[in-house]
């Protein structure tokens, strides 16, 4: 723990032109980060930028597939966390990785406790350590109670501890703040500036420009995988770097067919669910498209597990064309009228091991069976229709739903809710990790449904999708509605101002 | 150093010592002899040895979040190789037999380990088709052999009988490995790994931890614990056949349950295991002195298993409520300069640090 001061002007950090990729999915396409000592390195852009995927190559997580990576000058390519651990790299995650079951002192030092004799853990050099650390970063936190349910905050302190008892000379912080309080902010803030004046280089992910601003001495931006600028935080503004991490233009990949308006069919009311979100109310009507808009880990998806009856909610009430929704009831929710098609694919609405065809009838076997059995040519009749409107090739409603793409997988989860035939149809992500090709026919797809009259509430991080799509955004961020913005005065800029300032729409 | 051991046996341990006690007074108060003849008092030591062992060994796995159902396979193949060793090689002494029953143990342990920790399947599959493959092995080997007390010699039989200064040397053995292995998970890097791999398997690999190899390890000893119980049971028994052993596998598992030691890993302690064990058997002895028929002793230590998994679960659940509840009304703040708001839950917040 003695700070050995690295020479001011070498990189701790240089990554030039790195690239990743998941199957056909290409996460990060050339991303170049420069780290000096002594500073703290904001790195910002949209999500599915290529952040998270950057941070997790230099913390051993993934390996690159191109590029190169140098820790102080000499080359890397790590191959397990414990390896950039060594190397002195430390990473806070957006979600900290505790065992819930130990107490804080074992989270801090699990896998290298300081050991006596014969290999014995010496748990008062342990304590003695943590203490140390603790007092000289001001904090407080009872070392002997298990990690289980302690706050984000709490959490946080176990990482940070965690990390200056590596004696890490690089400190990554993806979002430490998104779940923190003003006077947490502050402090952590004050924290991360000590360890820049120690010399260490401090790597922090945020979405909230004001903190940025406010303590980075550097920026660089990514968008699309790619690297965009790098600025010292005194030569830009917010807008410039707003407009930097947009930075396209809305094309006509979004082909939304014009719809009519017309009657208010799902309505929200201060829908409130402590710790999650918090007074949430809206309407959608027939034939629009609403977005709920916002950062990953807003609370979006959470709405619309509560609307849909899967999570529950403490107060506030949802009707559908009058009708009340019950609360805690999916299958009541169905019988309403109202369709969820989730966000995680393959763990919520997916029977990888069945048949396209029968994933595509399963939400509906109730009404083809006859006196409580179901015959394969009646599943397989009504998977043939809706195989045609969703121009699936009929060939392959015989193959595992695991064996298809991403898109075809997307499409047999929507035929099975359409084939309810739902009044609002709630969608989560829609093309997340699907080619560009597939992505324009679900657009297309979901603009089709709201012609014909169904209510749409998409979810969506994609910005563009956004804005191509809804005829009307909510803005949603840390559990509440921001902004309502109507298609025509949406731009990228004041949805991504939105997202990421608690003070609304600038005009 | 104290205050963690402290507060590891205020929870779960604790309680079942109280109840293995209550039992023991109950029996004693209706029968005497239950602890004070020379035989109750054998027994009551004696008995449970076995189980603890292989209680013992499958409490490591299931703290990494895995489970060995293979242990009772063991314990009869290692048993009936015990007296085979000793009529195949006339003159072999003691000390080797135990070694080669536990080595012979070890290696079991390591093919469920290779296939659990490193092929991907869930070891309650693995060890299912385990138990049932060593069990065949079993049938195969001995058939419808028995080893017999005249085929083991005098000095290894009066092991199973002998004491020093009123405790069977069987529990000293077993008492030995029981503290061995608590002190092993306590304060040994290793010993904590199984404990975070069982909290937390994503973490474990974050954190850098040798999750694989730590999970293999886990399983050798369970397998070398039943290769040692399986050499308990001959020489206490004067016995074996190619059924020595059924059914201990899940009786290994509802002690270790019962002790405090959480299914789904993470938490819990080989003491309370091996106290689990103790009252499983006890009570298993005393139920026929106070009058319950055969047929309710199986429901009474299902009752208990059952019950001991419904309190854990409701602790946890009601724990976890009351600590999301309170993190929503009063966000804890990093440092805290009102210690009023801190008492409503944190407990002692202020306590480590200043």
């Amino acid at each position: 723990m003695t700070p050995q001061h690295e020479q001011a002007d070498s990189p701790l950090l240089e990554m030039r032109g790195v690239a990743k990729s998941f199957g056909p999915v290409v996460a990060l396409a050339s991303a170049d980060l420069t780290v000096m000592p002594g500073s703290i390195h904001a790195v910002v852009g949209e999500n599915g930028a290529g952040k998270s995927t950057l941070i997790k190559i230099i913390a051993g997580v993934y390996r690159r597939d191109h590029g190169e990576v140098r820790l102080r000058g000499a080359e890397v390519d790590f191959r397990s966390t414990a390896e950039s651990k060594a190397a002195g790299v430390a990473v806070i995650y957006q979600e900290p990785t505790l065992f819930p079951d130990l107490s804080v002192l074992e989270n801090i030092f699990m896998g290298r406790q300081p050991v006596g004799r014969f290999g014995r853990i010496d748990r008062k050099a342990m304590r003695a350590e943590a203490t140390a650390i603790l007092d000289r970063l001001g904090l407080a936190i009872d070392l002997d109670r298990p990690a289980a349910g302690l706050s984000i905050a709490d959490q946080q302190i176990i990482e940070i501890t965690k990390a200056i008892s590596l004696d890490a000379r690089l400190l990554i912080m993806d979002e430490p703040t998104a779940a923190l309080s003003g006077v947490e902010v502050e402090h952590l803030f004050a924290i991360a500036r000590s360890l820049r004046d120690e010399g260490r280089g401090v790597v922090f992910i945020s979405h909230r420009f004001n903190e940025v601003f406010e303590i980075c001495d550097t920026i660089t931006v990514m968008r699309d995988g790619r690297y965009i600028s790098t600025d010292p935080t005194a030569a830009v503004t917010e807008d410039e770097i707003v407009r930097r991490m947009v930075g396209r233009e809305v094309t006509d990949l979004f082909p939304k067919l014009p719809a009519t308006v017309g009657d208010v069919l799902l309505t929200v009311e201060q829908l409130d669910s402590p710790g999650v979100f918090h007074d949430i109310s809206f309407q959608v009507r027939s034939g629009e498209i609403v977005a709920l808009a916002g950062l990953v880990g807003a609370g979006r998806s959470e709405i619309a597990r509560a609307i849909f009856g899967v999570d529950r909610y403490t107060a506030g009430r949802v009707t559908l064309a009058g009708v009340p929704v019950p609360p805690g009831d999916p299958a009541g929710a169905m019988a309403a009228g109202l369709a969820l098609v989730p966000e995680d694919r393959r763990k919520q609405g997916l029977l990888l091991q069945a048949t396209v065809a029968r994933n595509a009838t399963l939400a509906i076997r109730g009404s083809l069976s006859r006196g409580g059995l179901l015959r394969n040519s009646a599943e397989n009749d009504a998977a043939r229709r809706w195989a045609a409107t969703l121009r699936l090739k009929t060939s392959a409603l015989d193959a595992l739903a695991g064996t298809l793409s991403g898109g075809n997988q997307q499409k047999v989860v929507l035929g099975k809710w359409l084939a309810t035939e739902p009044k609002v149809l709630i969608i989560d992500e829609p093309t997340r990790g699907i080619d560009v090709g597939t992505k324009a026919e679900v657009h297309r797809l979901i603009s089709h449904l709201a012609g014909q009259g169904m209510g749409i509430l998409m979810i969506s991080s994609e910005l563009p999708e956004v804005l191509g799509m809804a005829d009307r955004l909510l803005v949603v961020r840390e559990g509440r509605i921001t902004a309502e913005i109507d298609r025509a005065d949406a731009t990228a800029e004041n949805v991504m101002y939105s997202a990421t300032h608690s003070e609304g729409v600038r005009a | 150093m104290t205050r963690l051991l402290g507060q590891l046996l205020r929870s779960r341990e604790i309680g079942i010592f109280a109840a293995f006690v209550i039992v023991v007074v109950v029996a004693t108060s209706i029968n005497p002899n239950f602890v004070f003849s020379r035989d109750g008092w054998r027994d009551l030591l004696l008995t449970p040895t076995m189980l603890i062992l292989v209680a013992v060994g499958g409490a490591i796995v299931i703290i990494t979040r895995n489970v060995d159902l293979s242990v009772g396979s063991v314990v009869g193949l290692s048993a009936y190789l015990c007296g085979r060793l000793f009529i195949d090689l006339p003159g072999i002494p003691v000390i080797a037999v135990f070694a080669i029953c536990m080595a012979f143990g070890a290696v079991l342990g390591f093919v469920n380990g290779v296939l659990s920790a490193y092929g991907k399947v869930p070891s309650l599959v693995i060890t299912l088709g385990t138990m049932y493959a060593y069990r065949g092995v079993a049938v195969l080997w001995a058939g419808s052999n028995r080893i017999n007390a005249s085929d083991m010699p005098d000095s290894f039989l009066s092991l199973g009988t002998s004491s020093l200064l009123t405790i069977p040397y069987l529990t000293i053995v077993c008492l030995v490995v029981v503290l061995a292995l608590g002190r092993y998970l306590h304060n040994r890097r290793a010993g904590r790994e199984y404990y975070a791999i069982g909290s937390d398997p994503e973490a474990a690999e974050l954190y850098g931890l040798k999750v694989r190899q730590r999970i293999l390890v886990a399983f050798v000893i369970s397998g070398a614990l039943a290769g040692l119980a399986g050499v308990l049971f001959a020489a206490r028994y004067g016995t074996s056949n190619s059924q020595t052993g059924l059914g201990l596998e899940l009786m290994a598992v509802g002690a270790a349950v019962i002790g405090g030691v959480a299914i789904f890993g993470g938490s819990g302690t080989v003491y309370g295991a091996a106290i689990g064990a103790m009252l499983l058997m006890t009570i298993n002895r005393a139920l026929p002195i106070v009058h319950i028929q055969d047929f309710w002793q199986q429901a009474v230590v299902g009752a208990l298993i059952v019950g001991a998994i419904v309190l854990d679960r409701a602790l946890a659940l009601r724990l976890r409520r009351r600590l999301v509840v309170e993190r929503d009304d009063d966000p804890p703040v990093v440092d805290k300069p009102d210690p009023a708001t801190t008492a409503a839950g944190q407990g002692s917040t202020e306590g480590a640090a200043s």
